[in-house]
């Protein structure tokens, strides 16, 4: 029992990462029809984002300290923050500390720019094209996107810790009843579980319970009829796009910390969470959700060695494995529309 | 008087064996036209730098094209010498390699075997590569060993710590300066033995490929030695990002030690999840738990950030070395570059010196006289005190260390520090040991 309590914890942080990602690209297929592979990279520039603002905040100005020595026994250079020389050493750390979370509303406006310039700059273009072109391209665009972030960041992962406050992991072995250490969780994975929560109940109350959201519903429902009452679905599109943007550049942020960011991790989860899309069922938002937390779940069953041991390699496949078991018995997905993916 | 008679079926004949004679690639041809494979014969020689230049490993090797630069400037005699200096051969003047300009072309591994062998093929095919070094990956390494063997060149492999290198995947054209995953054993083990006790019970996460299984065999057969309990050894594909679900089932599996047989990212992402389930906090068994990452390497240590405080592992070399030989080395890259040397790049600076100083010695550029001369040779000066290069397998042996995650860096390089220099002696071994069994080193092929 508390092996399978220990794995669907696990996954649910896993399945919160590809959650996000899928929500995002589901997003960007309902409304505008476009097979965004460029998404995995606006997640790793959300992380970015974070190693950007940490950067910032630990931008520093030289002293000579005559007492020590560099590595060629120089007289060393001691770097002191502006942060700690402006706020004082222990207001300036907390700063430097909390840049992740900070970050965050570093990102938003960042992801929402670098969203709407990819969909006016290249992506409308493809708008009329087939489902295969708008692939290249954006796969094209992801390529070149992770070229440029490994231009200026360099191709190391680059630590970005969580604050102090959330290093650790809490027992819930022992809230259940279970022996020391049987069950622990990471602090700063729970707050990337419930931030999610926060993030896609966000979108889903925006699309919900505004007008707003009820035009854009409206529009990936029948975006002809939209027109016709004189509305320019294409602006709201955008924005959505936008949104989408800054949906996966969010969870780039907040990922940071739980593996340092490097210029590969957008092509790390595009392919997995294209799959979740396909299998919550092309534009679902509730297939795409439901579809990351159960895959994140199932890929983390997969990974126990008990299971290795009867199917080894089993943890590279199986989520590829339940898609195309998925798509057998529900060509649509698991919640997709009739007619989606299918002219 | 004889006539030429040219028909249309003779023409045809006469075409298909001038393009099959074309077509076949010219590194099988070489013996043909020369003694051996491009076998210099202007006033340059060109070396061919097979480096990951794109990929997750570009770093290093951005490190490596560094060092290589270097160590081709103080060979044609330019900078202050580095390491020239202070090796214990003195062969070497400054005027290239056999008075022969020593030139460079360099090819991108991308750290994928098949991308690495097309690049090590077009060095020595189009470019007259004489020799081939490079790479940060063994997978890589064995792959080009094996190409350049088959070619007829000398290959002086770089960052590869896979016992198959110089084990069941050696080569006559192959050498490695670089030490192996039974070394780090060999070293690592007795030091934690002491610090951690020989009552302990690891657990093994194993990047699956070549590089992880040999580490993987070493480490757990030198820690069984101390009286150590492996529990379980897990192979993590190559291709994770997050080890969560590999790591917390560690702590209900009754070990007390985690063992990160990883590399690059993976061992950067391995050690921060460990770190985040908060592995190094928590008491089991009555002791307190500890990580252990048997092939450290600085540039992943600065990926890892605070994560590697006080963590143990073992490196080739470290650039805070006070031997005159690795300090020439640090003043000479850290005075041209502005920082210190890599572990990466001082193994493919020696081995640039050392096959330099081998064709000066045979007094030829034949691959098999080079191997000749670095067979069975022993030398020092170039940071690792006095080393053999074992005729047997082509792997040198020299003192391994020790080292430690800092606790208290003082600048951003200053992140491992030294805790042992295990002497040559304990990490030796046969070169028929059951480990390294399976292949053969062949003859040389000079092409």
């Amino acid at each position: 029992m508390d092996v399978i309590l220990l794995q669907i914890l696990n996954g649910l942080d896993k399945g919160s990462a590809y959650a996000l990602i899928a929500l995002g690209l589901t997003l960007i297929f309902g409304t505008l029809g476009v097979v965004n592979f460029a998404h995995g990279a606006l997640f790793m520039i959300g992380a970015f984002c974070s190693v950007t603002v940490q950067r910032i905040l630990s931008l520093s100005f030289e002293t000579i300290d005559p007492t020590k020595v560099d590595f060629l026994g120089n007289p060393a250079t001691v770097k002191t923050p502006y942060v700690m020389e402006w706020f004082g050493e222990s207001t300036g750390a907390s700063i430097i500390d909390w840049s992740v979370p900070l970050a965050i509303l570093f990102s938003i406006p960042i992801m929402i720019t670098v969203g709407f310039i990819m969909e006016r700059g290249l992506i409308k273009h493809f708008y009329k094209r087939p489902h295969a072109d708008q692939i290249l391209v954006t796969f094209g665009l992801a390529i070149v996107l992770q070229e440029v972030i490994k231009a200026f960041y360099g191709a190391n992962p680059i630590p970005t810790p969580a604050p102090a406050a959330f290093t650790g992991s809490f027992d819930f072995g022992l809230l259940l009843g279970f022996a020391e250490n049987t069950i622990i969780y990471p602090y700063w994975r729970m707050v990337y579980f419930a931030f999610s929560l926060v993030v896609i109940g966000g979108v889903f109350s925006f699309l919900q319970f505004t007008t707003f959201g009820m035009v854009v519903r409206a529009g990936m429902a029948d975006r002809e009829t939209v027109g016709l009452l004189g509305i320019d679905i294409d602006k709201r599109f955008t924005f959505m796009f936008g949104l989408a943007a800054a949906v996966a550049g969010v969870a780039g942020v907040m990922y940071a910390p739980i593996n340092s960011p490097n210029y590969h991790m957008g092509m790390d989860f595009l392919v997995l969470s294209f799959v979740v899309v396909v299998v919550g069922g092309m534009g679902s938002l509730p297939g795409a959700v439901l579809a990351g937390f159960m895959l994140g779940i199932l890929e983390s069953f997969a990974s126990m060695n008990m299971i290795k041991n009867i199917i080894p390699g089993i943890d590279q496949i199986i989520i590829y494995l339940v898609a195309i078991l998925i798509l057998l018995t529900r060509p649509r997905g698991l919640m997709g529309r009739k007619g989606v993916m299918e002219e | 008087m004889s006539k030429l008679i040219t028909n249309r079926r003779g023409v045809l004949r006469g075409g298909a064996a001038l393009g099959a004679g074309l077509a076949m690639p010219t590194i099988f041809t070489a013996s043909s036209a020369a003694a051996f494979t491009n076998d210099p014969t202007g006033s340059t020689v060109t070396l061919g730098f097979n480096v990951p230049q794109s990929g997750p490993y570009a770093d290093e090797g951005a490190d490596e094209l560094r060092a290589y630069e270097l160590a081709v400037e103080h060979l044609n005699g330019g900078g202050d010498g580095g390491m020239m200096n202070t090796f214990s051969s003195k062969v070497l003047d400054g005027t290239g390699i056999m008075g022969k300009k020593v030139e460079y072309v360099t090819g991108d591994t991308q750290t994928k075997s098949d991308a690495a062998r097309a690049s090590a093929r077009s060095m020595i095919e189009k470019d007259g590569a004489v020799m081939i070094t490079g790479g940060s990956s063994s997978g890589v390494a064995i792959a080009v060993q094996g190409l350049c063997q088959e070619a007829g060149v000398i290959f002086m492999a770089g960052l590869t710590h896979s016992n198959d290198t110089t084990g069941k995947d050696k080569k006559a054209n192959g050498f490695r300066h670089f030490f192996n995953g039974y070394m780090s054993a060999a070293a690592l083990a007795p030091v934690l033995a002491a610090r951690y006790g020989t009552d302990r019970t690891a657990y093994h996460l194993t990047a699956d490929y070549t590089w992880g299984w040999t580490q993987e065999e070493s480490i757990a057969a030198a820690t069984e030695a101390m009286g150590w309990n492996t529990v379980e050894k897990v192979r993590t594909p190559l291709a994770s990002t997050d080890f969560s679900s590999y790591i917390a089932p560690v702590l209900n599996s009754g070990a007390d030690v985690l063992v990160l047989n990883h590399y690059g990212g993976n061992m950067v992402n391995s050690l921060t999840n460990a770190v985040q389930f908060g592995l190094r906090e928590k008491v089991v068994n009555g002791k307190n738990f500890e990580i252990v990452v048997p092939l450290y390497s600085r540039l992943m240590a600065r990926g890892a950030g605070a994560n590697v405080k006080g963590i143990f592992g073992s490196t080739n070399w470290h650039w805070s070395l006070t031997d005159e030989g690795s300090q020439a080395f640090v003043r000479s890259f850290g005075t041209k570059y502005g920082f210190p040397p890599s572990q990466a790049a001082h193994t493919v600076y020696c081995q640039t010196l050392l096959y330099a100083d081998a064709v000066q010695r045979a007094g030829s550029f034949n691959p098999c006289a080079v191997a000749e001369a670095l067979e069975g040779y022993d030398f020092d000066g170039l940071g690792n005190g006095p080393t053999h290069y074992r005729a047997g397998d082509h792997q040198c042996f020299k003192d391994v260390l020790v080292v430690k995650g800092k606790e208290n860096p003082e600048n951003e390089f200053d992140l491992l520090e030294i805790v042992e220099i295990t002497p040559r002696a304990q990490v030796e071994y046969a070169v028929d040991h059951p480990m390294f069994a399976g292949g053969e080193l062949g003859a040389c092929n000079g092409g």
